[in-house]
């Protein structure tokens, strides 16, 4: 690596943060969800985002992939590339991608074809319409259906999955999309103890590679990954710190139990 | 049901369409009129009818049954393709009309105009009324759903508009000073390519062809269901947002398939109207839409050739029932849809299913 040749619209990391909101303002018929929110987010993090319902977390989320534009502020992903000029498409191409809090995979197509829709490639119209997967994608495939336990699915539709499974195939579907930041609503909920267990395993064998941000309400979850957390209240972030830091917090306790 | 039986279903559906569009057509050239085997031109006609319905229903069934667009405006596609092809065949008239005007159509010399409106020109020609044929249905799909699918407009909203399309083109087309016949539309055809319209040859020609081209649009559709823009359009219908999330630009999907389809019904359009004689404002209401859709939901949404057999039984069922006691028809059609959709969310063809499951 050497120089900083870089192609416009090309991600650069080289200061650190992958992912930069400066002073958000965002309100909805005058009740201000996001307030001078701002958060950065480092390269190959696992960061987890807390707080209280209605605090602002999932709105963050539908700001930074393009679903909602916020009133002022900016949004950066690296040094150069601006996320509010962008749409969903445009954002998850450049390598941002989403999980939704309730989990949202294709119920009639099977795990294989959901995997396969999600696959990195040139996303037009007349090219998906003569798309072929060819051997090393079909790799690709088996190798994400591996990481996320569903080799033995791979053929049933997955409407048929149970909770959990579903929950995981969206991840995987996040992965074949080869993100560099995974934002990741409410992975755990709904999930027994051995699948939280298990997905906290799987995200940990994320990281690294790819930044993870994971907005939760399972504290037991959040420490079991997080060396990191940020908590929201009321639009902004409150506080930032680990979990030790945070559960410590006068104003963290405060604001959940109330005061 | 699982692919493969689909598959086998869908199989003796496009043979069963064959021996219809190649064995009728060869019985009535063939044998003399008192034979057994001899069909009257007006059954061959029928039969022809059917089969541009069929291909009307094979259309909405891509975008409603695949996409999740519940597309109330089909109808007005439909008519757009019969309009272009009545002009070619209005220009063949020559001067046999009632007026002898050599160049002008009988309605334009009784409404007083002196030269032909500049969009009729070119449709003396065969090859352009038949460009026509798809490319003004398939313009006109572009224009509306590049606004409305790029507005995110959804749902029952999107139905009400394509209702409303498909009503001000009602209107539009009503009154004389578009050019198009006014309220009695364009009719009274002579020949087609210099043969006489009314033969017993050219409408049995007709059957043929409308055959050979349901076919050539099931199995094209067939293929673009089972690509993976099908995948993705089938994933549009069931959650839109994860597909934009995924990058992809749903609009430009839905679209493509929103033209696609519009296409195949201008050609049903264009098939229709030399085989009934006639096209006037009237296809364009808003209930023949309706109608479509219904075909579709009875016969089954979302397996191509459910929406054949939907059309075709429904379209049965009318030539019979009006036949006998017109004023119960759309009683009995109403009937028809709402015991299908109560009991039979997956059409006739939902039968089949359940009765696999039980043995």
């Amino acid at each position: 690596m050497s120089g900083l040749a870089l192609k416009p619209g090309e991600l650069d990391v080289s200061h650190g943060p992958i992912l930069y909101m400066e002073d958000i303002n965002l309100s909805f018929d005058g009740f201000k969800a996001l307030n001078n929110l701002s958060l950065y987010i480092d390269a190959g993090e696992l960061r987890c985002v807390i707080g209280p319902n209605g605090a602002g977390k999932t709105t963050m989320m539908d700001v930074i992939t393009g679903k909602t534009r916020p009133d002022s502020g900016s949004v950066f992903f690296g040094q150069t590339i601006d996320l509010l000029k962008m749409d969903e498409a445009a954002v998850a191409q450049a390598g941002i991608c989403r999980k939704f809090q309730k989990p949202t995979v294709f119920d009639a197509l099977s795990v294989f074809e959901n995997l396969e829709l999600a696959l990195a490639v040139n996303k037009a119209v007349w090219t998906t319409l003569f798309f072929k997967l060819n051997g090393q994608q079909r790799d690709r495939i088996d190798q994400v259906l591996e990481t996320i336990g569903l080799t033995d699915q791979r053929l049933r539709a997955a409407g048929v999955l149970s909770h959990g499974q579903k929950q995981w195939l969206e991840i995987g579907m996040l992965l074949m999309q080869e993100p560099k930041v995974m934002l990741v609503d409410e992975p755990v909920a709904g999930m027994t103890h051995q699948e939280i267990e298990r997905t906290a395993e799987l995200l940990l064998s994320l990281r690294g590679e790819r930044s993870i941000v994971v907005v939760e309400h399972d504290m037991e979850f959040v420490r079991s990954i997080a060396s990191r957390v940020t908590v929201l209240h009321e639009g902004s972030v409150l506080t930032e710190g680990t979990m030790n830091e945070i559960q410590n917090d006068p104003r963290v306790i405060q604001v959940y139990l109330g005061g | 049901m699982n692919l493969f039986q689909q598959d086998k279903l869908a199989g003796w559906l496009m043979v069963t369409i064959t021996l219809i569009s190649v064995l009728i057509p060869l019985c009535n050239l063939l044998t003399p009129v008192d034979s057994a085997l001899h069909f009257s031109a007006y059954t061959v006609s029928l039969l022809g009818k059917y089969l541009t319905f069929a291909l009307l229903g094979l259309s909405l069934d891509l975008v409603w049954g695949y996409c999740g667009i519940l597309a109330l405006g089909q109808g007005a596609f439909f008519a757009l393709g019969g309009y272009a092809i009545g002009l070619y065949l209005m220009r063949q008239i020559g001067n046999r009309g009632v007026y002898g005007n050599p160049l002008l159509p009988d309605f334009m010399v009784f409404l007083n105009w002196s030269e032909l409106p500049w969009y009729w020109f070119g449709f003396n020609q065969f090859w352009f009324a038949v460009l026509m044929v798809v490319v003004v249905p398939g313009l006109l799909a572009l224009v509306f759903g590049w606004l409305a699918f790029r507005s995110r407009v959804t749902g029952v909203y999107l139905s009400i508009i394509t209702q409303a399309l498909t009503y001000a083109l009602l209107l539009a087309f009503f009154r004389n000073e578009m050019g198009f016949g006014g309220n009695n539309g364009l009719t009274d055809f002579k020949e087609i390519l210099g043969f006489n319209i009314q033969s017993e040859g050219v409408r049995s020609f007709f059957l043929m062809v409308t055959g050979l081209i349901l076919l050539l649009a099931f199995y094209v559709s067939r293929w673009v269901v089972q690509s993976k823009l099908g995948r993705v359009i089938t994933a549009v219908r069931d959650q839109e947002m994860r597909v934009r999330f995924l990058g992809y630009r749903v609009e430009h999907f839905k679209l493509w398939i929103f033209v696609f389809s519009a296409m195949l019904a201008g050609m049903a359009g264009a098939l229709y109207v030399p085989q009934v004689g006639i096209i006037n404002p009237s296809e364009f209401s808003p209930l023949n839409s309706l109608e479509i859709v219904i075909w579709v939901a009875i016969g089954g949404r979302c397996t191509l050739y459910g929406a054949i057999i939907g059309a075709v039984l429904v379209n049965y069922a009318k030539s019979l029932l009006t036949g006998w006691a017109p004023e119960i028809w759309l009683f009995f059609l109403g009937t028809a849809f709402i015991l299908v959709t109560v009991f039979l969310p997956n059409g006739v063809l939902g039968l089949f299913r359940s009765q696999e499951q039980k043995s």
